[in-house]
């Protein structure tokens, strides 16, 4: 039980992600589809992010005061940067994508008066 | 210059995709020669560059300078051209090239009206594609699949009718995979620290029996499986080929799901190396019956078919568990058969779907029943589609011959039977319906020379999609007769050393 | 075994190709065209002539193309069986060329054209499986027989040469993919080595279970050689028209079976192993045996004159299977022997069956009861060629039939001698017969044979070539049995 406490951030991630998952997957609703893809990259971009954070961090910029030279004499005071720029790429990824998803769903509903993805089934068959 | 070499690779059709979306604002018809001109680069550079590579061996590129040297490992992303991707890069870019070509009068009558972007997502989808070969890194891997991936998202949603649902299922099971890709890279990164492929390999053996590791693999692959449409996530692609317009599946179908499954590779034998994969058996069979049992359902399901478009479908998933086989038989034969099959299928791919997209564009339409006396219709064009069935079903000295000679020959070393049997299935299904085109097409007509039977006019492709369609054919033997130097001179190379004979 | 690297093998096998790229070019002018084929088929004669006194001593001629698979190209050898088949199918072209341009011509059939381009594609095929090296060069012109046959057999276009065409598709290419490929893939994954060598590549295989598996993989696998159950192409391949089935299914495509299979049997697993493995030689002499007996019982049951003939030469096939099975140098010899003397024999007999028909229509024994008088040359020559098939003198058939006993006596499988003389008999059963009825019987169909007119020159005078040249391979039988002798000797151990 400890155990899940301590690493409640994997937990929550797990959480969100299968919330997503099962949204993207078993949902008929098109606009909850793109929720649930959504709720699913937020939870990857989470786990990330976590992974890169620490206790009592600094943040990873450097100013001019305190005498900083390259590098940084304590690293490990700092929060890792990567990941968050990697997950700036990946928050912009994820919106061109629901933003792509919202546009197609747009479209479907011009065609078909309806987000449930039977009756556009239905509709198509026709 | 040589040095610059990778990075032409990309930029050539990157600034192809930016001008050509400018110019599709002020002269829309300007779009295509820009897209052409850049892919013209970049396949000269990727040719070059296969050249290079077999004499000099692998070339590597750090973007914007920032490479190893500078004394804080690594900092920047490193592109490289090696053994294992030079040939898929030329590959890919060839066959873009010559399909940015033959699709123009494709999209001036399926799109006429709605073309303008067209070319430019072409060259997107292009740029990504190469960008996921020839990167060094596993999280610009990412980005580049996502670049691929929306842009191919986009060119499915030209089509008419059910398209647009067509490209949302695409996009869901694509991000799906995507997403799961990444979630990969998250847990790699988590223990190596790195993103750099050849420092994240360098760190493996020395992390030894992690979990998470394990983990992380199991989610790559399996992100890569949905993104080539492997068995069992293969149900977004039937529809997006056949629904989306026949210019986007010419350059979808070759191109996007050999990239992933070059993805695989890529993890499989240089960031965890063959000795890891063949200390996790249980993936390794689950592996290969997934690939039997993917061969054997598209085959039959491809006997079913009456549209041409959906049968080629078909094919192509087929032939995608040939793939996955011939990587996770984990032996030399069948590593070469997988390498020498990526290139060899995304020629024949891109062949076949020429052809079929020769015949829509004559006949309008691509049932099996309308394909009467197609063969005095459309000589040049049945008889290019003749070879290239002939490639898949295996007929030498065709390419497809000599890749299942390999697949079979690893399968055999593996003692992998039911893998054997899939293939040999696979080969004789194909044979059986390019026979039954042959007989619809050729022999349930009169024949037009005995006298009194009524004349069929010649009604040919036009030249700019038959003279590519015919080039790919003809490359097709080419490619087979010469499989023989490229193992010997560059896949051999890539596969390492110490590999089981 | 001195060996001679030269071009001329390859030259013999382009010779017919570019004949074939021309008659496709020179389509329009039929009599253009079909000079090409006969200055083709001189032209190839000759260059094959030439290498018979070298390869009568012993040595081959070697040319390697390309490399394809690591240690394996497309190679040529010409050794001693090569250059008798290669012999036998240029030699029988010339006849059938001039037979299918009487045949077709009169009555002004469609896309001749295509017919000859499809032939000489053919017979550049068969030449090139004898000239092959190594396996994968055989299989490579084996697959191209299959392929450039089915314009031919399906040359009629009506509904019966679709169905034929399927048949005979699906039997020839999915024993070939489905055994022969995978049998061949194996032995290079095991070996590293596909050339034929004297004594085999399987040698240090100790396996017999996998020995036994991969010779009945080859020899269903190779289709062509017809033997049982995968030989019900052959009847079906007769909806083809008569000059197709004559050189074709009498002489080149089963050959090539055969060919393969004999290319197999000592080239692969060798003579020796074949020796000292009983289970190996009992096993293809008994498939073979079973095929002669049964393809000859049936032969009697048939009426139409070409199910017949097809289902004899089914039979005559698993001789020459049967003669290497036996593993002895004689009836090594006597199998490569048969091959020419049956060429001959059957093809004699096909053509009289197609000029029958052209005069006619008569396509059934039942309709040709006494037209041995209104054709008594094509009947003499039909009993000439009967004479051939079933092995009495003074035809050419008499000879290998002779050997053949004599090897199977020298074997292991004695009994073979008991089925190849049962076998004779059957074969005289069902051909003196038919002659008998052609001269001797009253007619059943008058209408018919007062309608019947004198088949044209070109239909008759090779009928004459051909049953003199079964005459001729009696009496001048020696060069021929010198090349099969040789070729038995190179590949036995004494």
């Amino acid at each position: 039980m400890e155990k899940l406490i301590a690493n409640f951030n994997y937990v929550i991630v797990v959480i969100l992600m299968m919330i997503g998952l099962w949204s993207m997957l078993a949902q008929k609703n098109l606009i909850k589809k793109c929720i649930g893809m959504a709720i699913f990259q937020t939870g990857i971009i989470l786990f990330f992010i976590s992974i890169g954070a620490k206790d009592n961090a600094l943040i990873p910029i450097l100013t001019e005061a305190a005498n900083h030279t390259y590098p940084v004499s304590d690293v490990s005071k700092v929060a890792n940067p990567l990941t968050q720029i990697l997950m700036l790429t990946a928050i912009v990824v994820g919106v061109a994508t629901l933003g792509v998803a919202l546009a197609l769903a747009q479209k479907i509903y011009q065609q078909h008066s309806s987000f449930d993805e039977d009756e556009i089934l239905e509709n198509e068959r026709k | 210059m040589t040095e610059q070499l990778p990075t032409i690779i990309i930029l050539g059709p990157l600034l192809g995709a930016t001008l050509a979306a400018f110019a599709a604002w002020f002269r829309p018809r300007l779009s295509q020669p820009l897209v052409v001109l850049g892919l013209v680069i970049s396949s000269a550079a990727a040719l070059k560059l296969v050249f290079i590579v077999a004499d000099a061996g692998a070339q590597e590129y750090w973007l914007g300078g920032w490479s190893r040297e500078q004394g804080y490992g690594v900092v920047g992303i490193q592109i490289t051209v090696d053994y294992l991707n030079t040939l898929l890069l030329a590959a890919v870019s060839g066959i873009a090239l010559l399909t940015s070509v033959y699709t123009r009068r494709l999209v001036d009558t399926e799109l006429a009206g709605r073309q303008r972007y067209f070319y430019a997502l072409f060259s997107l989808l292009v740029t990504g594609l190469l960008g996921i070969t020839i990167t060094g890194d596993i999280f610009n891997l990412y980005v580049f699949m996502e670049i691929a991936a929306l842009s191919s998202y986009a060119l499915i949603a030209y089509g008419k009718g059910r398209a647009y649902m067509a490209a949302f299922n695409y996009l869901i099971m694509g991000t799906m995979g995507a997403c799961l890709y990444l979630l990969g890279v998250g847990f790699i990164f988590a223990k190596s620290g790195t993103l750099n492929i050849d420092d994240v390999s360098a760190s493996i053996p020395a992390l030894g029996q992690s979990q998470a590791l394990f983990v992380g693999f199991v989610l790559i692959l399996l992100g890569a499986w949905a993104k080539m449409a492997f068995f069992p996530f293969h149900g977004w692609l039937p529809n997006a080929y056949v629904h989306g317009p026949t210019a986007s599946t010419a350059i979808l179908a070759p191109l996007a799901t050999k990239v992933a499954i070059y993805a695989m590779l890529r993890i499989m034998v240089t960031v965890y190396s063959i000795k890891y994969i063949n200390s996790s058996p249980g993936i390794q069979s689950l592996a290969l019956y997934l690939s039997s049992l993917a061969i054997v359902v598209a085959s039959f399901f491809s006997l079913t078919q009456i549209n041409l478009k959906k049968l080629a479908s078909y094919f192509v998933l087929s032939e995608i568990g040939y793939m996955v086989g011939g990587a996770w038989l984990a032996n030399k034969p069948g590593l070469t058969g997988a390498m020498v099959h990526v290139v060899a299928d995304a020629a024949m791919t891109s062949a076949l779907f020429m052809a079929i997209g020769c015949i829509v564009y004559r006949l309008g339409q691509a049932q099996l029943d309308d394909l009467k006396g197609v063969f005095f219709k459309m000589p040049v064009t049945m008889a290019a589609f003749v070879v290239t069935m002939a490639a898949l079903i295996g007929v030498p000295p065709t390419c497809g011959f000599f890749s299942k000679w390999y697949l079979i020959e690893g399968a055999a070393k593996a003692d992998a039977w039911h893998f054997v049997a899939a293939l040999l299935l696979s080969s004789l299904v194909k044979a059986i319906i390019l026979f039954r085109i042959v007989e619809i097409g050729y022999n349930r007509v009169p024949h037009p020379a005995i006298k009194g039977n009524p004349a069929i006019p010649r009604n040919e492709a036009p030249l700019s999609m038959l003279i590519p369609t015919v080039a790919m054919t003809l490359g097709l033997i080419v490619l087979g007769l010469g499989t023989s130097t490229l193992v010997n001179t560059i896949i051999s190379k890539a596969l390492p050393a110490a590999l089981a004979q | 075994m001195e060996s001679i690297e030269s071009f001329t093998p390859v030259w013999i096998i382009l010779t017919s190709s570019v004949a074939a790229l021309l008659i496709a070019l020179l389509g329009r002018w039929p009599n253009v065209r079909e000079s090409c084929i006969f200055a083709a088929a001189a032209i190839k004669l000759g260059l094959l002539l030439s290498l018979v006194p070298d390869v009568l001593k012993g040595k081959l001629y070697e040319f390697e193309v390309m490399e394809l698979i690591p240690d394996v190209g497309l190679a040529f050898k010409v050794d001693a069986l090569g250059l008798l088949f290669a012999l036998v199918s240029v030699s029988l072209w010339i006849p059938t060329t001039i037979f299918s341009m009487g045949f077709l011509r009169p009555l002004k059939r469609h896309a001749q054209t295509r017919f000859f381009f499809f032939f000489a594609i053919a017979i550049s095929s068969a030449v090139g499986v004898a000239f092959s090296a190594n396996l994968l060069t055989l299989f490579i012109f084996y697959e191209v027989l299959s392929l450039s046959t089915y314009p031919l057999v399906t040359h009629h276009q009506d509904d019966d040469a679709i169905k034929g065409g399927r048949k005979y598709l699906t039997y020839l290419l999915g024993t070939s993919v489905a055994l022969a490929l995978p049998a061949m893939i194996i032995v290079y994954e095991r070996t590293g080595n596909l050339n034929f060598t004297n004594g085999g590549v399987l040698a240090d295989v100790t396996s017999t279970t996998l020995l036994v598996v991969l010779l009945v993989m080859f020899l269903f696998g190779f289709a062509k050689a017809g033997l049982m159950p995968f030989h019900a192409w052959l009847p079906g391949a007769m909806v083809a028209p008569a000059p197709v089935s004559a050189l074709l299914h009498a002489v080149a495509v089963v050959k090539v079976g055969v060919f393969s299979i004999i290319r197999v049997l000592t080239g692969i697993f060798g003579v020796d192993l074949l020796a000292k493995t009983p289970s190996l030689s009992t096993i293809v002499c008994v498939l073979a045996a079973i095929t002669l007996i049964v393809a000859s019982l049936i032969a009697l049951t048939q009426d139409n004159i070409k199910s017949r003939l097809a289902y004899s030469t089914i039979g005559q096939l698993s001789y020459i299977i049967l003669g290497v099975g036996l593993a002895t140098k004689i009836g090594i010899a006597g199998a490569a022997l048969h091959i020419p003397m049956h060429a001959f024999g059957k093809i004699t007999l096909f053509l009289c069956a197609g000029a029958i028909y052209q005069a006619c229509g008569a396509k059934c024994i039942s309709e040709i009861h006494g037209i041995g008088h209104k054709f008594p040359m094509t009947m003499t020559a039909f009993f000439i060629g009967s004479l051939c098939v079933i092995g009495l003198p003074p035809t050419g058939g008499f000879i290998s039939k002779w050997y053949l006993l004599n090897g199977s006596l020298d074997s292991a499988q004695q009994w073979a001698f008991a089925v190849f003389l049962t076998s004779s008999l059957l074969n005289a059963a069902y051909f003196l017969p038919i002659v008998y009825k052609a001269f001797f019987a009253k007619p059943t169909d008058t209408a018919r044979l007062e309608k019947a007119k004198e088949p044209p020159p070109m239909t008759v005078v090779p009928l004459f070539i051909t049953s003199a040249g079964c005459l001729l391979l009696f009496f001048f039988s020696d060069k021929l049995f010198k090349l099969a002798d040789t070729f038995a000797k190179m590949y036995t151990v004494q």
